[in-house]
């Protein structure tokens, strides 16, 4: 048993500026801009994307904003047709590629990473850095191209729209996500060779954190699906700046060749933007319910399922497209197999809750928001699914509804679960928890507010991407636009209480939860080394009771920590 | 031996697991790029298989001879790199820099005469639009995707010069160790510039001649 | 509005063989949500700290054994719905012989439709109550997508490809039609009216259409001026299949396969005259891509369609 939480006297809080373990926090370790910029630690870096994540989703939220605001009426009140069409462009773009996908395997995985696995660094440090500022720069093409004057084809650039009709700045926004798939890559290349080559010792495959397995789906996802987004991004500025007429129907070209191709990226980009959370969420469940993860194996089995089945599965975007009705089937039966896995993970955390020691801090009322919203998005999915329904709710607000269910409820809260329950260890302080519970709770409510009625709106037949729409679809625009100003509220509450914390908020040992994953080994917030020494690893993960027997009623016990250092 | 220390980078132990990391790293990038270079001769294939007589009477216009000398410069450059990595690896430094010398050189080769295949190209009238002078329609395609592959490829070709430079200048300065991993790496690179041609060759210039 | 509505208007056969499915997924999905919150909500508060609840060990029961099970399950209902659904969808897909044939042409931002007289209409259609209707669809520029929620029915219209649809309307009224696919500046605006009208309506409507020539009559001119007919109309030098009568039939084809001759297959012909060579001619026809319009094409296949069996 660890020494650790037995409730020594934290060291931080003897030397404020100075862990005792391993030497100065990595925090402090080393001053001034270019130990900033120029850093080749994973924590640094984590927190560089964070910065520039935040950035991206006030960007993409203000598209939110002007798309909520706009539909309030009917009638077109706020912006022009082509300022409506840039705006949802730019809300679809800088959400899914400069938030959504990178957000939690870039800052939590960045962070959490070596430290789950007892590595000192990920195993490429400098290539981290580097997509770093390809991820930025991709960022500031996209941010240029918007204010020079927007993009409207839509996140999809569907041929020949994209390729022959738009007016608009196509190929900075298609090479900007480009460069941002690159980046991508170049993450997911260190996060696979990290956890194949810098285990420490004792970490073996299935004594991996879920966490850690999701992020190496996740990783695998990346690195065999971006190209291809690449491709068909990179034949469309071919089309445009050359002239090469690859998707030209004139020629006898093949607009659906062109959705077969982004399809087959991204679709599995749902997959890139859901994994990680699914992991963070096995996390805080398995914490604050004092139980062993339920099925831990069926966990990571249903993990490579879906990173796996996840690219057979695009053709389910395209029911409406003219392709042939067995290839439709075939993508019907395939989607609704990949169902399957993600029912067994939320099966799973349910049971993880059963007779364990249940509490409620933030993270966890994030979690058990995330659990019930993302079983409604994925049960919306078989409607989706199925052909003929899917004929008629394709290109409506109830597929716009499903996707930010998966993305906006299941993902975003993820996030904001893991962003409290990780704040301790990366800042070294405590979040006001009082506020954060009511923050989670007015996020489930302003989501499920928001984004509700737009199922039903989109199964009335209300069709996505309009700005004018006729009256009797207002009440339900009105009841999601009023949600989304509930929903912003508990987005931008958390960013004021953690920043009020990282001045005021009180000092966070090093496991303030009593957590058994290695991270929580080291001292908060960790030193550059991460470990003082090799930590050694003789347990699987989630060990918070013996193996017979349950949690007690009243207090934690002495769980089981993963690992020690040596 | 002091060129194994100077070689070894945070936060490897050994040498040994370095170079290994190096190697899974790029076989995984390399994955990547199968996707990437698969996914374009896919979309290749459909069109293809669309309008096959379109894609043979284009196909025949190619230049068959800039193509093949091309492939076997390539190909002897990719054994000029194997040969360069491989004696990094066993220390012998003049080797070593000899062979990488001899890939760029090579590369640059393969560059330049792509150039004079390309201007000709454009002079005989095969590049799509207005000057275009193939009659089918989707032979227009067929020459989108002649340019758009040589062009990605050569973009390739031009990544790996400039890595395959930077590294043989710092092992010629003596700054980078020839045990340093870098080498295998880039090697494994250059040789998949080199398959991806071995695909490209027959399927834009072969494919409209059987 | 009459009230709040939370339905759509079931207004063809397909909308009440889907709504059948929706009602269904309705109730098992409803089903295992509920299922997951209660459980949720029970252990929650049944084993939150400090509770008395009986903790300890899983019972046997809820060892592997449930895993397996829900497993299972699970994949039986995903494949069971996927039956279901998939059959539907093939029973919907059933070519209806004589159903009315309406052409539509879409394009930045209206709907051009036009019915077997040559009557024309405009961001509207027209259909009788009762009576099949197939659409056949292009678009003379990006995708957009015709939409019907009344229907149930949607279907991307694509450049240079035709596109179908099949329902058969079952209640008169009139219902909106979207634009579903992203096309450009006005997109949101690119809609138009469906009415289902009776029967004798629809006769009496239609009859008080300016005449306009039917599209069978328009092709011939075009057969003539593109110069088809001086191959496929029997007397010139070059030897090429007779049209006549040949519209549903079977043909083979050079490289031994057969084909039914049909609106996909007269496209390509047109478009790509060497892809499918009917047995016994040589490959002499150029293509005709980019010089005939989508307007064009309609017209030339209802003109070939329209000659009678027979005659050379």
């Amino acid at each position: 048993m660890s020494d650790i939480a037995a409730g020594q006297p934290v060291p931080g809080e003897a030397h404020p500026r100075q862990g005792l373990r391993g030497g100065p926090s990595y925090l402090t370790a080393e001053h001034g801009l270019a130990a900033w910029f120029l850093t080749t630690d994973h924590k640094r870096i984590a927190l560089l994307y964070a910065a520039a994540l935040t950035v991206f989703f006030f960007i993409g939220g203000a598209g939110a904003v002007a798309i909520r605001m706009e539909l309030f009426t009917p009638a077109a009140d706020l912006l022009s047709a082509d300022g409506y069409n840039r705006m949802f462009t730019l809300h679809g773009t800088v959400m899914v590629w400069f938030f959504l996908v990178p957000s939690i395997p870039n800052t939590f995985g960045n962070f959490l990473l070596p430290l789950m696995i007892g590595a000192k660094d990920l195993a490429f440090p400098r290539l981290n850095l580097f997509s770093w500022y390809l991820f930025v720069g991709a960022g500031a093409l996209l941010v240029g191209a918007l204010v020079a004057g927007g993009v409207d084809t839509g996140w999809t650039f569907y041929t020949p729209f994209s390729t022959g009709y738009s007016q608009s700045y196509v190929m900075a926004a298609a090479l900007a996500v480009v460069l941002a798939g690159f980046s991508s890559i170049a993450t997911g290349v260190n996060f696979i060779a990290t956890v194949h080559l810098l285990r420490t010792p004792g970490m073996t495959w299935f004594r991996l954190p879920l966490l850690v397995w999701a992020l190496y789906g996740t990783s695998l996802v990346i690195v065999l699906a971006t190209p291809v987004l690449t491709l068909v991004l990179l034949l469309i500025v071919a089309e445009r700046a050359f002239g090469l007429p690859i998707f030209d129907p004139a020629l006898g070209g093949d607009p659906l060749l062109f959705q077969h191709l982004f399809w087959f990226y991204s679709h599995p980009a749902v997959y890139i933007m859901i994994l990680p959370s699914f992991g963070v969420i096995s996390e805080l469940v398995t914490c604050f319910s004092r139980r062993q993860v339920f099925g831990y194996t069926f966990m990571v089995y249903a993990i490579l399922w879906i990173a796996v089945v996840g690219f057979l599965v695009w053709g389910h975007h395209m029911f409406v497209s003219g392709q042939s009705l067995f290839a439709s089937l075939v993508f019907s039966f395939l989607s609704f197999v990949i169902a399957v896995p993600s029912a067994i993970k939320v099966f799973n955390w349910t049971f993880t809750l059963y007779r364990g020691q249940i509490t409620f801090e933030a993270p966890m009322l994030y979690a058990l928001g995330f659990i019930g919203l993302f079983t409604l998005g994925g049960l919306t999915g078989l409607f989706l699914a199925s052909v003929p329904i899917d004929v008629h709710v394709t290109d409506t607000y109830f597929v716009v509804a499903h996707f930010h269910f998966i993305m906006v409820g299941g993902a975003v809260s993820a996030f904001y679960g893991g962003l409290h329950f990780w704040w301790p260890k990366v800042t070294g302080r405590l979040y006001p928890e009082a506020w954060a519970r009511f923050a989670a709770v007015l996020m489930f409510f302003g989501f499920s507010f928001t984004f509700f009625p737009q199922f039903v709106m989109g199964f009335l037949g209300m069709p996505r991407r309009y700005q004018v729409y006729p009256p009797e679809f207002q009440i339900w625009h009105v009841l999601s636009s009023s949600g989304a100003v509930l929903l912003a509220a508990a987005y931008l509450l958390p960013m004021g209480y953690l920043a009020w914390s990282l001045i005021w908020g009180e000092r966070a040992g090093e496991d303030p939860w009593q957590a058994t994953g290695l991270e929580w080994r080291t001292s908060s917030p960790p030193p550059r080394d991460n470990f003082r020494a090799v930590p050694v690893v003789d347990t699987g993960p989630y060990f918070y009771h013996p193996d017979k027997e349950g949690p007690r009623h009243d207090r934690r016990e002495a769980h089981q920590n993963q690992g020690h250092e040596t | 031996m002091s060129g194994e220390a100077e070689a070894l980078r945070e936060p490897w132990a050994s040498l040994r697991r370095q170079r290994e990391a190096a190697s899974f790293g790029m076989w995984l990038f390399l994955g990547s790029e199968a996707l990437l270079f698969g996914g374009l001769i896919l979309a290749f294939s459909v069109n293809r298989l669309l309008h096959p007589d379109a894609f043979a009477g284009a196909g025949h216009e190619t230049n068959v001879v800039y193509g093949t000398v091309n492939t076997v410069v390539l190909l002897t450059s990719s054994l000029a790199m194997a040969v360069g990595a491989e004696a990094a690896r066993a220390g012998l430094r003049e080797l070593a820099l000899l062979g990488l010398s001899l890939t760029l050189a090579l590369a640059v080769a393969f560059l330049v005469i792509k150039g004079f295949e390309w201007s000709a190209d454009i002079d005989e009238g095969l590049f799509p639009g207005q000057a275009f002078k193939l009659a089918p329609p989707a032979a227009g395609i067929f020459f989108a995707f002649y340019w758009f592959m040589t062009g990605l490829h050569g973009l390739h070709v031009t990544a790996g010069i400039s890595v395959i430079a930077w590294i043989t200048w710092q092992a010629w300065r003596g700054e980078r160790p020839l045990e340093s991993p870098a080498f295998e790496a880039a090697a494994l690179y250059w040789h998949l510039v080199d398959i991806v041609w071995v695909f490209l060759y027959p399927l834009l210039y072969l494919g409209g001649r059987s | 509005m009459s009230g709040l509505r939370l339905w759509p208007v079931v207004a063809s056969d397909v909308a009440t063989r889907v709504d059948a499915i929706v009602v269904v997924l309705l109730l098992i999905t409803g089903a295992v949500l509920a299922l997951v919150l209660a459980l949720l909500l029970t252990f929650a508060i049944r084993y939150r700290r400090g509770s008395s609840a009986r903790r300890g060990a899983l019972p046997e029961l809820v060892q592997k054994e449930v895993e397996i099970g829900w497993t299972a399950a699970t994949l039986f209902l995903a494949v069971f719905i996927f039956a279901w659904a998939g059959a539907t969808e093939l029973g919907l897909a059933k070519p209806s012989g004589d159903a009315l044939e309406i052409h539509v042409a879409a394009k930045q931002w209206m709907w051009k439709t036009q019915h077997p007289n040559g009557a024309r209409e405009i961001d509207a259609l027209h259909v009788p109550r009762g009576q099949p209707v197939r659409l056949l669809m292009t678009s003379q520029d990006v995708i957009h997508s015709f939409f019907v929620p009344a229907f149930r029915i949607k279907q991307d219209v694509l450049p240079g490809r035709l596109t179908e649809l099949l329902f058969t309307p079952t209640l008169t009224g009139e219902y909106p039609l979207f634009c579903a696919e992203y096309c450009g500046t006005l997109h949101a605006r690119m809609g138009g009216t469906i009415t289902v009208m009776e029967p004798e309506d629809y006769a009496r409507w239609l009859s008080a259409q300016p005449e306009g020539d039917d599209l069978g009559h328009e092709g011939r001119a075009l057969f003539v001026s593109l110069g088809c007919s001086g191959c496929h109309a029997g007397n010139g030098p070059v030897r090429a299949p007779g049209l006549a009568g040949i519209w549903g039939r079977d043909v083979p084809l050079e490289d031994g396969r057969i084909r039914r001759v049909d609106e996909a297959y007269l496209r390509d012909s047109i478009l790509q005259p060497r892809r499918d060579v009917v047995a016994g001619y040589e490959p002499r026809m150029p293509s005709f891509a980019g010089l005939v319009g989508e307007d064009e094409l309609i017209r030339l296949v209802a003109y070939i369609r329209s000659l009678p069996g027979g005659q050379p």
